[in-house]
């Protein structure tokens, strides 16, 4: 049995890990509400962005624009995977992972070829296990990101798509749904899809300034880095609501643990009371004897 | 008939500007243009440079970058990668900018590289003009 001193001690030891595990849950949500205030800056950039691009696409053949237009032959897909760098978030870079493996195979199982861009360390981590190929990879970027990164990443994707490296491109990001609930999704980036979206407000007749074909040629690019600035956001925020909820319960695992020891502590106690009285009596008697 | 219009700058990262104003002149792609109050729907690309609406007769300077605006009747929703107005330019951080940009073309590495630069180059060179043209009308 575990003597007093063993117990106490890991009472103490226990009583750490929740100091720590609670200040990362308080470092995670001041965290997320920072990611959640720069989502929240974006939307109207990204809402007025995709009324423009879906009003202008809705004008034109998607043949005037090679980012617009869908191939013919599909045969290598790319898969932007967007992870955290670090883990103590539960299964949150798993169900990732997990996530755009199933794509891959999934793409694969019909004579597809995958590359994968990793955005984040845990991910670029998982696909190195696996065949498939990393074309290019964003670690420890998670940390503080700006639109420079989705750039930089958008022009990757872009390169690649406009020669030949890619037919179509996958985006596979952590969405941010609730504090509770996030979730991976996946959605293409390239070709642009512009069917499907709603457009808010009425179209009204534009003067267009090049032309709609040169706006396009303008605006594609960045619908790539748009979407990506999009994922990172998501993602960033899902991580930290994931650690929120990790930390918390890592924080009752340990409430619970030290009542639980504290318990064996106190009969521990109670047993070794218990002898030595026992000891006391025996004792007497056996001198009254 | 309104006398002003509303002119909005959003970036990715915040909205840099939502200010009524009197008139608007924006770096569009093929050239300046201006904006007053009841325009016609207009859809351009813009350049990089500087912006400049006016307010109480006064005008004002933002620096844009990699964006388009949409104008209405009554709005200009301007969408840039960049945008910062003329007292928050880092005039300082510019001109490191623009010394590294210039270096980097010396050294003629890569193409892509080049190109890089030379956009840099150009960012941090109008960022100076904004804050110059800005500092010259003596608004800030």
């Amino acid at each position: 049995m575990a003597s007093l001193r063993d117990i106490k001690n890991k009472i103490t030891g226990v009583k750490k890990t929740k100091q720590i595990t609670k200040a990362m849950n308080m470092v995670a949500s001041a965290k997320l509400r920072g990611a959640q205030n720069r989502i929240e800056r974006f939307r109207p950039y990204a809402d007025k962005f995709y009324d423009i691009l879906v009003d202008l696409a809705s004008r034109v053949e998607p043949g005037v624009h090679p980012l617009l237009a869908k191939r013919e032959v599909v045969q290598s897909i790319g898969i932007v995977l967007v992870t955290s760098d670090k883990g103590l978030c539960g299964s949150f870079n798993a169900n990732l992972c997990n996530a755009a493996l199933r794509l891959a195979q999934h793409k694969e199982a019909e004579g597809k070829t995958v590359k994968f861009i990793c955005i984040g360390k845990k991910g670029r981590d998982f696909i190195r296990k696996t065949p498939y190929e990393i074309v290019a990879q964003f670690p420890e970027h998670m940390n503080s990101f700006d639109f420079q990164l989705a750039s930089e990443a958008g022009n990757l994707v872009i390169e690649g798509y406009l020669s030949g490296l890619f037919d179509e491109v996958h985006i596979v990001y952590g969405k941010f749904v609730s504090l509770v609930k996030q979730e991976p999704a996946s959605a293409q980036i390239l070709p642009a899809q512009t069917e499907g979206v709603e457009v808010s407000g009425p179209q009204s007749e534009y003067i267009f300034e090049p032309s709609v074909e040169g706006l396009l040629a303008e605006l594609l690019p960045r619908y790539v880095k748009v979407q990506v600035y999009r994922g990172l956001l998501d993602t960033s925020a899902s991580e930290h609501a994931a650690r929120m909820t990790a930390m918390d319960n890592a924080t009752k695992n340990c409430d619970e643990m030290v009542g639980t020891l504290t318990l064996a502590f106190n009969k521990a106690r109670q047993a070794s009371i218990t002898t030595q009285l026992m000891d006391i009596v025996g004792g007497a008697e056996a001198l009254k004897g | 008939m309104a006398k002003t219009i509303a002119l909005e700058i959003v970036t990715p990262d915040r909205k840099v500007l939502a200010e009524e104003v009197e008139y608007v002149g924006a770096p569009g792609i093929n050239g300046e243009f201006g904006v007053l109050p009841n325009h016609i729907p207009f859809l351009s690309a813009l350049g990089i440079g500087s912006l400049y609406y006016k307010k109480d007769g006064k005008k004002r300077y933002v620096f844009v970058a990699g964006g388009f605006a949409e104008v209405s009747p009554t709005k200009v929703t301007v969408l840039a990668e960049v945008a910062e107005r003329a007292e928050e330019i880092d005039l300082e951080r510019a001109r490191r900018a623009q010394e590294r940009a210039e270096q980097r073309m010396r050294q003629q590495q890569e193409k892509i590289d080049h190109a890089r630069a030379q956009a840099a180059l150009a960012r941090a060179l109008h960022r100076m003009k904004t804050r110059q043209q800005a500092a010259s009308e003596g608004g800030h």
